[in-house]
C-alpha cells in the first residue's frame, strides 16, 4: 500500500559542476565519482567511450551530465567500495560535458561482459542538464557485438529504425579502441532522438 | 517472496514529475525528448546502485559553513536542514548518499559560468554530500542560499532553492530535485517549481522547524525525499 508519492524531479540546473563533478572542472572538492571507471590493472579489455549531447536544433550541449552504470569485464557488477578497490574498477562513472573542446563527454572504462544468458553486453546511462526537467535513461551497446545485439530482448524491444542510436560505433586507434557514442535529445538534421527508456 | 513472485522497482510515477517539455521553462524546448520513453521490465537482479562508503567522505562534507574556510565564517544566515530519504511505502533509504549544491548568500555560484553581478564568499563552496543513517536521515549545515536572476524571461528570478542528488538504492531509483523554503514569494511565478505537479509542489518545499533550529546559531529547516522503492509483483 502505498503511503507517499514520489518526490518530483526538477532540473540539474546549470551550475552542478562544483558539487557533482568538482575534479573534473577544478574545483577544490574531491569527485566521488570520476570519468575513469577502470584503472590500469583492471581485468578486460580497455575501452574509451566519447561523444556528445546533442540538443533538438543539433548543437552540442555544454553543460550536461553524463552518468554511466556497468559490470565488469565478466558481468559481474560492483557491490562494494572494497571489491571496486581490489578490481581496479569503478563500475560508475560521471563525466559532464563542459571541460574537454567540442562538448565531448568521454570515459575510460572496461568493456562490460553480458549481465546473463541472452543479453548483449551494455551500459546504463542516465542524462540530466540544464533545460531537461526529469533525468533520462538509455543504453550503450556495442557495434562489434553483432550477434548478440540481434539476441537482446530489450534491443529488439526497440522499433528497427531506432536500435541504431543505442549503439556505440567503435573505432580502433593507436590509443586503443574508442566507441563513439552521441545523445540526441531530440530528433535534429544531426541525427534521430536517442531512444530513452521508461527505466 | 514466493516462487511466482520477483523483486521489482516501483515504476516512475509520471503523476508525480514535470513534463519533459514545458512552455513556461524555455530551456526544455529543444533538450526534452519528444518521442515517448521506451518501457522496460523493472526486475531488479540488474538494478544495482554506484558504491560508495563514509570512508570516502572528508569530516565537514556535511557542513557547508566550514569545509570552504579560507579565512573566516561564510556570510549568510546559517541554517540546518535535515529529513528522512524513504520510498513510497515509508521505509527508510539507509546508508545512501545525499548530494547538495547551492548558491551562497548573495544569490551567486561559486560556478564559473555563473556571470550574477553579486559578491562571491571567500570561505563559502556551496557543495555538500553525506550517507544517510538507519532511519534514512541526512543533516546537512549551511548558509541560507539567496534567490538570483536567470535569463528565461524578463525579470525572471529563481526562488531560494538547494539542489540534492540522490541514487537511492538503485540505479534507476535515482532523483534530482530542488529543496525550496516555505513563504518564498518568488515561488509562484518560478516555471521550474510551477512545473511540477500542482498537488505535489508543497513536497518540495522545507518546513521551518524550531524543534530542528539550534539556540544562538541556526534556524533549522527539515525536507523529506520520497524515492522509488523495491515491491514483490507476480511473476508473470
Amino acid at each position: 500500500m502505498t503511503q507517499h508519492q514520489q518526490t518530483p524531479s526538477q532540473t540539474v540546473g546549470p551550475y552542478f559542476a562544483y558539487g557533482l563533478a568538482p575534479t573534473q572542472y577544478g574545483y577544490d572538492f574531491k569527485s566521488l565519482f570520476t570519468p575513469v571507471l577502470a584503472q590500469p590493472h583492471a581485468q578486460g579489455e580497455h575501452i574509451r567511450i566519447t561523444g556528445r549531447v546533442l540538443d533538438g536544433a543539433g548543437k552540442p550541449v555544454n553543460d550536461a551530465l553524463i552518468e554511466i552504470n556497468q559490470p565488469d569485464a565478466n558481468g559481474q557488477l560492483i557491490t562494494s567500495v572494497e571489491e571496486s578497490e581490489r578490481k581496479g574498477f569503478a563500475g560508475f562513472g560521471r563525466c559532464g560535458t563542459g571541460t574537454l573542446a567540442g562538448n565531448y563527454f568521454s570515459f575510460d572504462t572496461v568493456k562490460p561482459g553480458a549481465r546473463g544468458d541472452g543479453q548483449a553486453p551494455f551500459i546504463d546511462v542516465c542524462v540530466t542538464m540544464r533545460g531537461l526537467l526529469v533525468h533520462t535513461f538509455t543504453r550503450i551497446y556495442f557495434s562489434d557485438e553483432a550477434a548478440a545485439n540481434a539476441q537482446d530482448e530489450v534491443l529488439n524491444s526497440v522499433p528497427a529504425g531506432r536500435r541504431a542510436t543505442l549503439v556505440a560505433v567503435r573505432e580502433n586507434t593507436n590509443a586503443g579502441p574508442v566507441y563513439r557514442f552521441d545523445i540526441h535529445m531530440q530528433d535534429s538534421a544531426a541525427g534521430k532522438e536517442t531512444v530513452f527508456f521508461d527505466l | 517472496m514466493t516462487a511466482d513472485t520477483v523483486q521489482t522497482l516501483s515504476p516512475r510515477d509520471w503523476a508525480c514529475h514535470p513534463a519533459h517539455i514545458d512552455p513556461g521553462y524555455k530551456s526544455t524546448g529543444l533538450r526534452g525528448p519528444k518521442h515517448a520513453l521506451l518501457p522496460m521490465k523493472h526486475a531488479l537482479a540488474e538494478r544495482n546502485a554506484p558504491v560508495y562508503s563514509a570512508v570516502q567522505l572528508g569530516e565537514f562534507d556535511n557542513d557547508m559553513t566550514k569545509n570552504a574556510v579560507m579565512n573566516g565564517e561564510p556570510l549568510g544566515e546559517r541554517i540546518i536542514v535535515t529529513g528522512r530519504v524513504m520510498d513510497e511505502d515509508g521505509r527508510p533509504v539507509k546508508n545512501t548518499l545525499v548530494e547538495v549544491w547551492q548558491a551562497n548568500a548573495a544569490g551567486r555560484y561559486v560556478h564559473k559560468v555563473d556571470q550574477h553581478d553579486a559578491p562571491l564568499d571567500p570561505n563559502f563552496l556551496g557543495a555538500g554530500r553525506c550517507l544517510t543513517d538507519n532511519e534514512g536521515r541526512y543533516t546537512f549545515k549551511s548558509i541560507k542560499p539567496g534567490a538570483y536572476p536567470w535569463g528565461n524571461h524578463p525579470n525572471a528570478w529563481r526562488p531560494n532553492h538547494i539542489h540534492f542528488s540522490l541514487f537511492g538504492d538503485y540505479f534507476a531509483s535515482r532523483l534530482i530535485t530542488q529543496m525550496y523554503f516555505p513563504g518564498d514569494p518568488l515561488l509562484p511565478y518560478d516555471p521550474m517549481y510551477m512545473g511540477a505537479p500542482e498537488h505535489l509542489r508543497e513536497t518540495m518545499v522545507s518546513k521551518f522547524s524550531l524543534d530542528v533550529t539550534q539556540p544562538d546559531y541556526a534556524l533549522g529547516y527539515v525536507f523529506d525525499i520520497v524515492l522509488r522503492g523495491a515491491k514483490a509483483t507476480r511473476f508473470e
